[in-house]
């Protein structure tokens, strides 16, 4: 084996070719996408039916920067989703004291917060697996909003409140979509460009070597917890702007879209690979995909079998093609 | 026995992977009733070896042959079947069945009507098989409850039940205590009387010459040498193997001994050690030995603030120092490169110098935004210094050899200038060649000043290497003996409680 060592080598070509590959290859599919909704209905390349368009995946999207990160680093959250309706449930209770929008916006984060750090202290102090503690409070969450609210809805948002959710920043660029490009760059730079994203990837790839090394892993993660909280709170405020109300149903089974898009985006469910680049470009196809099938009326459940499908076949795609390019078994 | 025919051959047995040729036209005999050791540094080819022998991969050329008749394995089962079988340094068990289970997993033993399995029948060939190698291990037991020692004997016994001609020990006393070790060497013998031809691969040297009666020496995938033990000596094999003397692997160099660094009193673990008082100067390698599970890691990492609920004094230059994390550690000087190197001691993926700069990104990278450069350049130095072997600093640390990533880890650890290292099993699985590096690389640490603990459980290296030595036995410092003092048979006798 010895002997290996001294060759210029293959894996490291191969790697960064892997990385290279699994990112265009994503885009050759979202081009395809475009391509074929396109030529599918003659509303698709309309400027502001995109723009429409991209309201229904960029909340997703914004958790999925931050989901990213904690799922490279060998943890989960599937509460988020229940983070979203318990924040938006506060920021209803303080609308209907008349409070103005910076104070509601302020409940929405605070929440958010305070939920991720809920769920960090679990994981990281009672060293609970964190799909297990998640699924708890994904529940938990979840139920508190209901108690809450029963069946009614809450609504008693200021007018200004809308421009979060519904506000243009300039010509068709939403304020939400804008926000998600900025927020995009700052994961992107807080992944790739900072002592704490490389911390993150040592310890999505060895825990116990990071600990070892005198990283301290458990307030890493429990940081990216609270990370993942709060920006479930700034989508909780984009959605309830945006929809003008609060359910306690908002934003149900949306954990399950905002991981599809971070393993899609070629990000390890095991943790210790993926990047922020990847993740941005299956967030976009995801959205083609949708608003393209949206457009040529198919069915919600057809659509989420074909979501399914493709998440399968994209991430299965490159191992096979992995497995015929190298038959002959590692040394 | 008998100088008969060999049982197992192999004759210009090659085989290659893209861009390594792991075997080149090697040839071996293992005779019926005999030990032949397989003598190699690690790359020289001994595992490609074992798994052509079981029918996990396929010669690109050469013959097999088995009692005296052309063969060939085409798949494990077709080795199993004629009766050969590798017992692994590692063995590959299923902690949650029961032992008879674990024995028989893959070959059940069936009912012959029903086809259902047969149980009770499985459960008594268990035990007599355990009985035959004196493991005194009920087979309903599950394994997780079995010590190491103890599992390493069902895997033996897994191996005995498939009606084993030919047995493979892969380094089977790597993780076994000196009473374990005896019981194998019984078992070896037993084999051996049953007609068994056996190949012992061991880094040991004193193992190979208490058990073998045979040697066969590889270098690089080559066929070097074989014959018969008797007929050679250590240093003659040594220099077989690598075209280095003994001398050379220990390459021990005197530094000059000044003020204490390390002072540790008293210190103490609820479970795993107690009143442990000891002073480690400037320039010395101070040497702690002891059986598998005397205490020695345990204090290591509590020394590194791995380990909770330790209690006592360390004072690091005259200074009493509080370590809870392997941060405190590192920030008073203390660095530990552990025995579990690949679980532990590095990110495998992870580049070369990102593993080197892992521990002070904070002090490259004082604003928090990385910079390539300077953890490149700092690496660099490094590296090179310690001759990791790798087309450049950006290779993955799972690419390199046991040995080199050893070297990784020490390169880390140097980087963030310590004034105490403390390397716990620092040759353990690594090649001769790499070994040598490492002791070479300790007197070099030493004569600039700095301070070395050295765990070991290789009384050669120990003895070797150290200054001064610590023997502990069940978590208790039992002797200290200065270099001028050391005897095997004296420290042997402390670790074992004698």
């Amino acid at each position: 084996m010895e002997k290996i060592m001294h060759k210029p080598l293959l894996p490291r070509v191969s790697l960064s070719y892997r990385l290279l590959s699994w990112e265009f290859f994503l885009l050759l599919i979202t081009a395809a996408v475009f391509v074929i909704n396109s030529l599918a209905s003659p509303y698709f390349l309309d400027p502001w039916n995109l723009s429409d368009a991209s309201f229904n995946f960029v909340e997703k999207a914004i958790v999925a920067l931050p989901v990213a990160m904690l799922i490279i680093s060998r943890e989960i959250d599937l509460s988020i989703a229940s983070i979203i309706a318990l924040a938006s449930v506060a920021m209803g209770f303080v609308a209907q004291t008349g409070a103005g929008s910076p104070l509601i916006m302020l409940a929405g984060l605070g929440v958010g917060l305070l939920c991720g750090l809920i769920n960090g202290l679990l994981v990281t102090r009672f060293q609970i697996p964190s799909i297990v503690v998640t699924i708890g409070t994904m529940s938990l969450f979840r139920g508190i909003s209901y108690i809450l609210l029963g069946d009614t809805v809450m609504k008693d948002y200021p007018q200004d409140f809308a421009y979060f959710g519904q506000g243009y920043v300039y010509a068709m660029f939403s304020f939400e979509f804008v926000l998600f490009l900025v927020l995009a760059l700052v994961f992107y730079g807080l992944l790739h460009k900072t002592n704490f994203g490389r911390r993150t990837y040592a310890i999505g790839n060895n825990p116990t070597a990071a600990f070892y090394s005198g990283i301290n892993v458990a307030r890493h993660r429990l940081i990216l917890f609270v990370l993942v909280g709060l920006v479930c709170g700034l989508a909780a405020v984009l959605l309830t702007s945006r929809l003008g109300s609060t359910r306690p149903t908002i934003a149900l089974g949306w954990e399950l879209s905002i991981i599809t898009m971070v393993v899609l985006g070629g990000v390890n469910i095991m943790g210790g690979s993926g990047t922020i680049a990847g993740v941005f470009i299956a967030v976009f196809l995801m959205g083609l995909v949708t608003f393209g099938l949206g457009l040529i009326n198919v069915p919600g459940i057809v659509m989420s079998i074909i979501i399914g499908g493709m998440l399968i076949g994209v991430i299965a795609t490159p191992v096979l093609l992995k497995k015929f390019r190298n038959r002959k078994p590692a040394p | 026995m008998s100088e008969s025919h060999s049982l197992f051959s192999l004759r210009g047995v090659s085989k290659s992977f893209p861009g390594v040729k792991a075997l080149d036209q090697v040839r071996l005999d293992l005779y019926p009733g005999q030990v032949t050791a397989l003598i190699g540094e690690n790359g020289a080819g001994k595992s490609t070896l074992v798994k052509t022998m079981t029918g996990i991969y396929q010669p690109d050329a050469g013959e097999l042959r088995f009692g005296g008749e052309l063969i060939s394995l085409d798949t494990p089962e077709a080795a199993r079947s004629l009766g050969i079988t590798a017992i692994h340094q590692e063995t590959v068990l299923f902690d949650e069945l029961s032992v008879t289970e674990n024995i028989f997993a893959g070959h059940y033993l069936t009912r012959a009507r029903s086809g259902r399995l047969d149980w009770p029948l499985m459960h008594a060939r268990a035990q007599q098989i355990l009985q035959d190698i004196e493991a005194p291990i009920d087979p309903k037991t599950p394994l997780k409850f079995l010590s190491i020692g103890q599992r390493h004997m069902v895997a033996i016994a897994r191996a005995l039940s498939f009606e084993a001609r030919v047995v493979i020990l892969d380094e089977p006393t790597a993780a076994l205590s000196h009473h374990e070790i005896e019981e194998l060497y019984g078992i070896v013998r037993r084999l051996k009387q049953a007609g068994c031809a056996i190949m012992f691969i061991s880094h040991k040297f004193d193992e190979i010459f208490a058990i073998a009666d045979r040697y066969t020496v590889f270098r690089d995938g080559c066929y070097v040498a074989d014959g018969k033990m008797e007929e050679v000596d250590e240093a003659q094999l040594v220099t077989l193997m690598v075209g280095r003397t003994v001398e050379q692997v220990y390459p021990k160099v005197e530094a000059a001994i000044g003020e204490p660094v390390l002072q540790v009193r008293n210190l103490r673990h609820p479970t795993e050690f107690d009143a442990i008082s000891f002073d480690l100067h400037q320039g010395e390698i101070l040497g702690f030995y002891g059986l598998v599970g005397a205490g020695r890691t345990e204090l290591m990492q509590a020394l590194f603030g791995v380990s909770s609920g330790v209690q006592g004094e360390v004072e690091i230059g005259q200074q009493a120092v509080t370590i809870r994390s392997p941060a405190d550690a590192i920030k008073a000087g203390i660095v530990y490169v552990p025995e579990e190197r690949q679980a532990q001691g590095v990110v495998l993926e992870l580049p070369i110098y990102q593993n080197i700069g892992l521990p002070q990104l904070s002090t490259i990278n004082a604003n928090g935004v990385l910079s390539d450069k300077a953890e490149y350049a700092l690496a660099d130095g490094y590296a090179r210094r310690l001759q990791v072997k790798a087309p450049d600093w950006r290779e993955k640390v799972g690419n390199l050899s046991g040995g080199n990533q050893q070297k990784v880890v020490i390169g880390k650890w140097l980087a963030t200038k310590p004034k105490v290292i403390i390397l716990d099993e620092p040759t353990k699985g690594i090649d001769i060649g790499s070994k040598a590096a490492v002791h070479a690389f300790m007197c070099e640490l030493v004569q600039e000043g700095l301070a070395v603990i050295m765990v070991s459980s290789e009384l050669p290296e120990v003895m070797g290497m150290s200054d001064r030595m610590i023997v502990m036995h069940e978590g208790l410092m039992v002797s200290e003996f200065k270099r001028d003092e050391f005897s095997a048979e004296r420290i042997v006798s402390a670790a074992t409680g004698g």
